[in-house]
């Protein structure tokens, strides 16, 4: 690789310019690396979460097992009981955090994430529906919650997206529609069967036990998918951080960009959501937390899908390790973890004078 | 032969108000245009029509002959730069990234950063002088080195047009008269410009054309020496001056008529004799 580091600027302006044959990019350096150690940091607390549990695994046997090498009993818990929940965890808090940076880039506001703008309160209506009143389980609840989440942000975009109207009337309608959506949750839930009610319940809060390779599928192919979408697509978000007016005299097409820009972060938001329920706050938080980090503008979608992951799989190894009780769904933890951060993050903009938006 | 960039017949119109209605101008190539008029006279939006920003509700704009519109917007980004009058300014960016996203159009996805990208791009800061600047914040510069650096973003996008929406707004007098020199040094250069101005003093000593424009028409449009007059200016601007060479350049310099004279004229409005001399 002929890569060039220009050392004479800042850290924080230190580029890779990379020229080869036809290919001629510029990376930031500090941005590449703060990936790279999320990236590992995350694949780190998944072979932790691999080997922990009633039956703990020494970490080079979880290795072994991995690479197909291990003894039938050890692979048995390790692949078949613990891989799928780690992989989801893993994905669904990339494919959150992915979909929450589009949004809030392209609300060009930090509260514009999938849980602000109605997305997830959809999902779940859809879930419960099919929970509560078609009676299903799995597979089913998945489904719904997909159609209740693109059903919502249709519903959302045609209510407010529609000939380029202000981002902020967009997370508005959303505050909106998610207070319409609430109300029609809590009062299915009021209604229901105790069990079903539970099972809806526990769904609500987000969870990612008891996950087999077909919620993997479910998440991971749209997320392979997409993410590859969403890379090309991110220079023109970037432009469409200039107002559209700039984007558009850069040669940006602004109404289609934004609607496959939606479009995708809308199947991220779907799929995450119905593999692991509305798991509060990553979709939210890691983009912040990854940005903070990269102090890079723009969206940065891989590191904030990277940081989705290192959220997900620390808060399930919380969730099942640390506290107390048992087994407790991860969505608890993100949203304790998320709801502080939120806390901290209003304070800050306070003190700096301004509110948010 | 027909100019790069013309107008024919605009309506131009935001949701049921309108703005201009027939609206035609022809920007002469190689020229540096100036368009002068009142307030919501319908400059900035017949501006951003050329640019093709807007789109008209009726009439065509015409880029090398053919219709704006039948062009991939890439394209069009790649032969009209425009500065907007108030773009927005995200957080944490940069200098010398917001004006390497000025290359936009002329990248790949695997070809993000040739070398006539950068080129291009310290070229774009080197005549800004914002070169210094490279890696400060732009929402901590002075609203004169923002300018700059917009101008910069603009540049470094390398177009023969560039349109420039008042860009002497907010600055004091030396940096708009940098930044008009800077235009004067980007027209002798061979680069078409039009720039909506509000000061018709320096309309007068930078444009080769300038297009008067009053209520959504356009009602004079020439080199200023031919254009400007004491009875073009009260119908435009509705205000007695006087015309006068200007000591320094010799093109037209309008001096308005004091307080009480203008007063004066308002009062014989109903005769139409025009008190001002030239």
């Amino acid at each position: 690789m002929t890569g060039v580091v220009r050392s004479e600027r800042p850290a924080s302006a230190r580029r890779l310019v990379v020229r080869r044959g036809p290919v001629a990019l510029r990376l930031r350096v500090r941005t590449l690396v703060v990936g790279a150690v999320l990236t590992a940091t995350a694949i780190a607390i998944a072979v932790v979460n691999l080997a922990s549990g009633d039956f703990p695994v020494p970490l080079r046997d979880v290795l072994w097992a991995l690479a197909g090498q291990g003894d039938a009993g050890t692979e048995f818990i390790v692949v078949t009981l613990r891989l799928p929940r780690v992989l989801v965890a893993l994905l669904v808090g990339a494919a959150l955090a992915a979909s929450g940076a589009v949004f809030q880039s392209l609300t060009r506001n930090p509260l514009g994430s999938p849980d602000f703008i109605g997305l997830t309160t959809g999902a779940s209506t859809g879930a419960l529906l099919v929970i509560l009143i078609l009676d299903g389980r799995g597979l089913p609840v998945a489904v719904g919650a997909i159609v209740g989440c693109v059903a919502t942000s249709v519903a959302v975009y045609l209510l407010a997206f529609r000939h380029g109207a202000q981002a902020f009337r967009l997370i508005l309608m959303g505050i909106g529609v998610s207070a319409l959506l609430e109300s029609t949750n809590s009062f299915l839930l009021l209604r229901a069967r105790l069990s079903d009610a539970l099972a809806a319940q526990v769904w609500l809060i987000g969870s990612v036990g008891g996950r087999s390779f077909t919620d993997v599928a479910l998440v991971g192919i749209p997320l392979a998918v997409v993410l590859p979408v969403l890379l090309v697509l991110a220079r023109r978000l970037s432009m469409l951080n200039l107002g559209d007016e700039t984007a558009a005299l850069n040669g940006v097409p602004v109404e289609r960009s934004r609607a496959a820009l939606a479009l995708s972060a809308v199947v991220l938001a779907a799929t995450a959501t119905a593999a692991a329920g509305p798991v509060a706050f990553v979709a939210l938080a890691a983009p912040h937390l990854a940005a903070r980090l990269t102090r890079a503008p723009g969206p940065g979608i891989l590191p904030a899908a990277a940081m989705g992951s290192v959220l997900m799989v620390a808060g399930d190894w919380i969730a099942q390790r640390v506290l107390p009780a048992k087994d407790v769904p991860v969505g608890i933890v993100t949203a304790a973890l998320g709801g502080a951060y939120l806390t901290w993050l209003l304070a800050r903009e306070w003190r700096r004078g301004r509110a948010l938006g | 032969m027909d100019e790069r960039l013309r107008a024919e017949g605009l309506t131009l119109a935001y949701d049921e108000r309108v703005v201009a209605r027939d609206l035609s101008v022809r920007i002469a190539d190689g020229s540096f245009t100036v368009i002068v008029g009142p307030n919501a006279c319908g400059k900035s939006t017949l501006l951003k029509t050329l640019a093709r920003v807007l789109k008209p509700r009726a009439g065509t704009v015409h880029l090398d002959g053919e219709p704006i519109s039948s062009y991939a917007s890439r394209h069009v980004a790649r032969q009209i730069g425009m500065l907007p009058q108030s773009p927005v300014v995200p957080n944490g960016i940069v200098v010398e990234d917001l004006v390497s996203r000025g290359r936009f159009a002329h990248q790949r996805l695997l070809r993000q950063w040739s070398t006539v990208d950068e080129s291009a791009v310290v070229e774009a800061m080197r005549v800004t002088e914002v070169l210094d600047l490279a890696d400060r914040f732009v929402e901590e510069l002075s609203g004169g080195q923002r300018q700059r650096v917009w101008l910069a973003m603009v540049l470094a996008q390398q177009t023969g047009i560039l349109l420039l929406d008042e860009p002497t707004t907010f600055l004091d007098l030396a940096h708009q008269l940098e930044v008009l020199d800077l235009c004067a040094d980007l027209h002798e250069q061979g680069r078409t410009v039009v720039a909506v101005l509000h000061d018709l003093n320096h309309a007068c000593r930078y444009a080769t054309e300038l297009v008067v424009m009053r209520d959504g028409s356009v009602v004079a449009q020439g080199p200023p020496a031919e254009v400007i007059t004491p009875v073009l200016v009260e119908q435009v601007f509705g205000i007695a001056c006087r015309v006068m060479d200007d000591p320094e350049t010799g093109t037209p310099m309008v001096v308005p008529a004091s307080r009480s004279r203008r007063r004066e004229t308002v009062q014989a409005r109903a005769q139409p004799s025009l008190s001002a001399g030239s």
